[in-house]
């Protein structure tokens, strides 16, 4: 039995996705920007995907502009930022410090160009809250940028209310909300958010192509020059296919939003509630604020890399926050950021479901997930030194 | 998954000689939980001979197999055979580890390294200082 439990990575291409690009890569391949009919027919074609896009973030088409994917978009918001800041001489900006890579790296670089940064800390749980943010946000705070969900456990913020926060005190507000959109309900206008990424891949869409929501009237900053496409704030000959199924696969999304919440969240708290099961195990990320399809557990005594090889021997693929299998020897910023020492960060495990996942293969994975973890324990000399009583057990 | 070669991937899914040596006269433990990997190895060693060998490893599936290999490289061998292998050979013996995991055959080669010693502090055996001198000190907690 071969069980996709990684859809936070990556999902299966949606069929209704797949047949609406299909047209573009064979019968319409004209450029946009050409004047011939093939041409003309492209452009309309990627603007009814624009139109599509933003009603269903509740923004409106000249908002939406396509970029390759949710890290470009997160580079670009935050760099747009970082440039009307630094005209104003404003040059602090406000985060947490659980954000995905993409954001927090464009951080870095910005704080060795002269930003200062605020790391919101996200607590045990792993969120942060609304008065938080307004009691870090300074005189010379230009942007405040949010995941809307956590990548790794799954914690949902309070983006509604930390829009109305920046919004109050007239700060330009970002939301990294790759993991969110086709998810959970997502609305730009009612969310007060100025500027949102998102990917298609993350909701069965294509891999390659993504959006950034940029509210009217702010000031883009180029990553990429060249052309005049995107109204000139992104270069390249658009990704017309890509860009079609993105429209295609967040429609679908959109639509069917509620029903498929439901019903993953309640696959969700079947495998949560089976693995709470297993000794000293801790289920990471906010219980109640979560995404539909994330469960994410630490497991004492054993190492992550070594439990997702053995999940994929018994066909689960799965992911872990582990340091082992990124090539480096911290564990992820994430379980460390919600206070996790390092041992107990190094034994982590994140099942990511999606629509598609069955009750059955839930099932097989709590039947095989707690051999996996007793035989790997049994392997353990930190286990064995923690049965017996030479070491204390951390959770 | 193509990130090990097939032995590593056979020695991680059935690995050799795990378990625990009751009355072991050479244990060996290196690395520590923080980095993500410790070994643990346990000699029974007769006559200068290792008659028994035996593992327990936290860790990765590269320091799984690692520990394995090594424990069937030096099973049966005379002590001054097992003080010659090297990280590097267990790598070999495993068709070859990722850059970034070569760290576990050395933790391998150490921990072997480091059981003998024990057995040799415990037998009270003169021993040279400079074939220790690495795993003497700088791990653990």
């Amino acid at each position: 039995m071969q069980v996709y439990l990684d859809n936070a990575a990556t999902t299966k291409m949606s069929r209704t996705a797949i047949d609406a690009m299909f047209p573009y890569f064979d019968e319409y391949y004209g450029n946009p920007s050409s004047l011939h009919s093939m041409g003309q027919r492209a452009k309309e074609v990627l603007e009814e995907a624009r139109v599509c896009v933003a009603s269903c973030l509740g923004a409106v088409p000249d908002e939406i502009l396509f970029t390759s994917g949710g890290s470009e978009a997160d580079n670009q918001a935050i760099r747009s930022a970082a440039t009307i800041g630094a005209r104003k001489g404003k040059k602090h900006i406000l985060t947490t410090a659980f954000e995905h890579h993409a954001v927090l790296h464009t951080l870095k670089k910005l704080e060795k160009e002269g930003f200062e940064v605020t790391y919101l800390s996200v607590g045990r749980v792993g969120n942060v809250t609304p008065e938080q943010v307004a009691e870090a946000i300074r005189e010379d705070t230009c942007l405040v940028t949010m995941m809307t969900a956590n990548n790794e456990i799954g914690s949902i913020l309070p983006i509604a209310e930390i829009g109305a926060v920046c919004r109050e005190r007239k700060v330009l507000f970002h939301t990294d909300a790759v993991q969110a959109v086709g998810h959970i309900p997502m609305n730009v206008q009612e969310m007060q958010i100025d500027m949102l990424s998102l990917s298609a891949h993350k909701f069965h869409g294509p891999k390659g192509v993504g959006v950034l929501y940029a509210r009217k009237g702010i000031a883009l900053t180029n990553l990429i020059e060249g052309g005049a496409q995107e109204r000139g704030k992104r270069a390249g000959t658009e990704n017309l296919a890509g860009i079609v199924g993105l429209a295609a696969a967040l429609k679908e999304a959109t639509d069917h939003l509620s029903e498929n919440a439901e019903k993953v969240a309640a696959l969700r708290d079947k495998l949560i509630q089976g693995l709470s099961g297993i000794p000293h195990s801790i289920l990471n990320g906010d219980r109640v604020r979560r995404l539909p399809g994330n469960v994410h557990f630490c497991f004492e005594g054993i190492e992550g890399e070594s439990l997702l090889l053995l999940l994929d021997e018994y066909g689960i693929e799965a992911s872990s926050g582990s340091a082992c299998t990124s090539g480096s020897l911290d564990p992820s910023h994430v379980l460390l950021a919600i206070g996790h020492p390092h041992e107990i960060a190094h034994g982590s495990l994140r099942l990511s479901l999606s629509e598609y996942t069955t009750e059955e293969e839930i099932d097989f994975a709590l039947e095989v997930i707690p051999k996996v973890v007793e035989r790997l324990r049994n392997m353990s000399p930190i286990w064995r030194d923690k049965m017996n009583g030479i070491k204390p057990f951390l959770i | 998954m193509a990130l090990y070669s097939e032995k590593v991937m056979d020695h991680f899914k059935n690995p050799r000689n795990v378990g625990v040596i009751e009355d072991a006269n050479g244990v060996g433990e290196v690395g520590n939980a923080k980095c993500g990997d410790i070994m643990k190895i346990y000699l029974k060693i007769e006559n200068g001979i290792i008659e028994d060998v035996k593992f327990e490893t936290f860790g990765c599936g590269s320091a799984i197999a690692s520990s394995s290999m090594a424990t069937e490289l030096i099973k049966g061998k005379p002590l001054s055979e097992a003080l010659e292998l090297t990280n590097k050979a267990v790598a070999e013996a495993l068709d070859g580890l990722p850059a970034y995991k070569m760290h576990c055959s050395v933790l391998a080669e150490e921990a072997i390294k480091r059981a003998i010693l024990d057995y040799y502090k415990r037998e009270g055996i003169p021993y040279d200082e400079e074939t220790f001198r690495e795993v003497e000190c700088c791990h653990g907690e």
